[in-house]
């Protein structure tokens, strides 16, 4: 795996990356975008992620599921930097033709499902669980979803069916930006306590600084590899609109976007 | 008649598959805590291909899509109404979306459509499911009116690898199809009886009503009337059935489902105004409201004016 350093780094070029599209896609969700950029640079590059860009069906590959579509342009360029498609396309996002609109969807290499509408993502990796144990496999399902997204009662019905059926091969990453569009989630529905519910529904929970980059790695390392037979849950704790002071701590920064010329000034403070 | 001329779909469906899960262990049957006689067996003998997700008919969905994703064929079995109604951003989302640039074989089976749970009331009837499944892309919409067409249905299901929706009546009926018959799939409706002037073009259970009505105004009136029976409302061969419609000069659409909502009636309709054929149309089946009234499937569809003698009246008011 790459160290730790080069991770960091690689979490500033997403970033600045994520900042680029936004400018070419202003429709783009950018501070749901930039909560998860280490959970991704730590699942691609750290060594996490068994995938092939050149054969995206690889049945050797383990399976990521982006439950939360809206805020996953970060990993574009991601995407294009393994070469699961060409670097230009980055260049084309949100222009007529161009397989990259702001929201992703299956005519991007690398996207397993339709990840457009919250809280499908869940259930629908469970029957990939599920089929992966079927076939002996011993590939595991990771699914990234919001925190926001846990309001959908779909979700509850999938996170009971994966216990009961000890889908051990899957593990869900909640991106723990603790906001939604119309603010904080403990004003609208009150998620807390994360971990005790999750424990209670019979699943392995482990809570880690969500752009920490160490923590990330160890845990996910060790959720992957650990033999038990619960479905595992990491609560990444993280900031919407991360690194970025125009997004973050705004209630409503889900749908703010950033104008070229503060893009611009951003992007220069950053090098 | 012998007993097994009158069977219910389901239990033909089921016990169809039963036997095709014994030849092909990449078939799974899930169920939303929803049985059938036929399903016992089935449940016992393949403990880890059934599996009963609990009233849960969203995560039904869900669950089903990801195991078609790795290459399963999947039967998704529930209660009609809530299997296209509570999950129905769940079927367009990761069924007919999804299915455009992914293999995705997923088989819902909807049990008691139309008014075939008449006792059970508004929740239970199934009015909606023509139309609104019928609006969705990539999805086949399998309507048979008997036993033998829906065990027909599965080997076509299992070559076929697109997601389908499979509504079926509750209640046992007679066959009307021959075991022998050889079903052209890719030509969705059947001319059951040839008629001069007025045919009934019906899907589901109320094909057995219009069978029945031709029979009688045959035997009482000597007028022959046609009765042509959708079983695929998508896709269809529409060249095929036009060539039938056109030798007619009304075609009554006949259904047991709301109509002018983009359902039978709109497949029907459609097909003869696009070729701007001068055929009468008349549309029956239930009106814009829900019937709180308890009664036989047959006494609410009198209320709503297509009841047997309704559809009898109305075609001896033809002039043609």
């Amino acid at each position: 795996m790459n160290s730790f350093d080069t991770l960091r780094d690689k979490s500033k070029w997403v970033r600045k990356e994520t900042l680029k599209l936004h400018k070419r896609a202003p429709e783009s969700r950018l501070a749901s975008s930039l909560s998860p950029v280490e959970i991704f640079v730590v699942l691609y590059y750290g060594g996490i992620l068994s995938y092939d860009p050149q054969n995206v069906q690889w049945e050797e590959r383990d399976r990521l599921i982006i439950s939360k579509g809206h805020g996953a342009v970060s990993l574009y360029p991601i995407l294009a930097d393994l070469n699961f498609f060409d670097k230009e396309e980055l260049t084309k996002i949100s222009t007529e033709d161009s397989f990259l609109g702001v929201i992703p969807d299956t005519s991007i290499p690398g996207f397993e499902t339709i990840n457009g509408a919250v809280g499908h993502g869940l259930g629908v990796a469970c029957g990939i669980a599920l089929a992966l144990k079927r076939k002996t496999s011993n590939r595991k399902v990771f699914v990234l979803s919001g925190d926001g997204e846990l309001n959908e009662g779909a979700i509850w019905e999938a996170i009971m069916f994966a216990s009961y059926h000890k889908l051990s091969n899957l593990i869900l990453i909640v991106d723990n930006n603790k906001m939604s569009m119309l603010g904080y989630q403990k004003e609208i529905l009150g998620l807390e306590p994360l971990e005790e519910k999750f424990n209670a529904f019979g699943w392995k929970t482990q809570t880690v600084d969500g752009h920490n980059v160490e923590q990330l790695y160890a845990a996910l390392y060790d959720l992957k590899n650990d033999d038990n037979s619960q479905p595992k849950v990491l609560v990444a704790n993280t900031h919407k609109g991360k690194g970025v002071p125009q997004l973050e701590g705004d209630p409503l920064c889900h749908v703010k976007s950033l104008s070229a010329e503060q893009i611009d000034n951003i992007l220069q403070e950053w090098k | 008649m012998s007993n097994v001329q009158i069977k219910t779909m389901r239990d033909a469906l089921i016990e169809k598959i039963y036997e095709k899960m014994y030849g092909d262990d990449r078939i799974f049957f899930l169920s939303a805590d929803f049985g059938a006689p036929s399903l016992d067996r089935l449940r016992k003998d393949f403990t880890s291909r059934f599996i009963n997700v609990g009233i849960a008919e969203q995560n039904l969905i869900n669950i089903s899509t990801g195991l078609a994703l790795e290459g399963f064929t999947v039967y998704a079995y529930a209660i009609a109404g809530f299997l296209t109604m509570r999950a129905y951003e769940q079927i367009r989302t990761n069924l007919s979306l999804s299915s455009q640039n992914r293999q995705i074989n997923v088989n819902l089976i909807g049990v008691g459509t139309g008014a075939s749970y008449d006792m059970s009331g508004p929740s239970h009837h199934c009015l909606e499911d023509l139309a609104i499944i019928r609006t969705l892309p990539n999805i086949v919409l399998f309507s048979p009116s008997d036993w033998i067409l829906t065990e027909k249905f599965v080997d076509f299901s299992i070559n076929f690898k697109k997601p389908k929706y499979i509504r079926l009546d509750s209640k046992p009926l007679p066959r009307i199809y021959e075991k022998s018959a050889n079903i052209e799939w890719n030509k969705g409706s059947y001319e059951l009886v040839r008629g001069s002037d007025v045919c009934v073009v019906s899907t589901g259970y109320m094909t057995h009503r219009a069978l029945k009505i031709a029979k009688e105004l045959q035997v009482r009136n000597n007028n022959k009337i046609g009765v042509i029976d959708i079983f695929l409302l998508k896709p269809i061969d529409q060249e095929t059935l036009f060539n039938i419609l056109k030798r007619y000069k009304c075609v009554i659409t006949l259904e047991e489902a709301f109509i002018n909502k983009g359902g039978l009636d709109s497949l029907i309709s459609g097909i003869i105004r696009r070729r701007k054929a001068d055929i009468k149309l008349i549309n029956l089946g239930f009106e814009d409201k829900y019937i709180f009234k308890s009664g036989s499937r047959d006494f609410l569809s009198e209320l709503s004016h297509f009841g047997e003698k309704d559809i009898i009246r109305a075609i001896k008011e033809i002039e043609v």
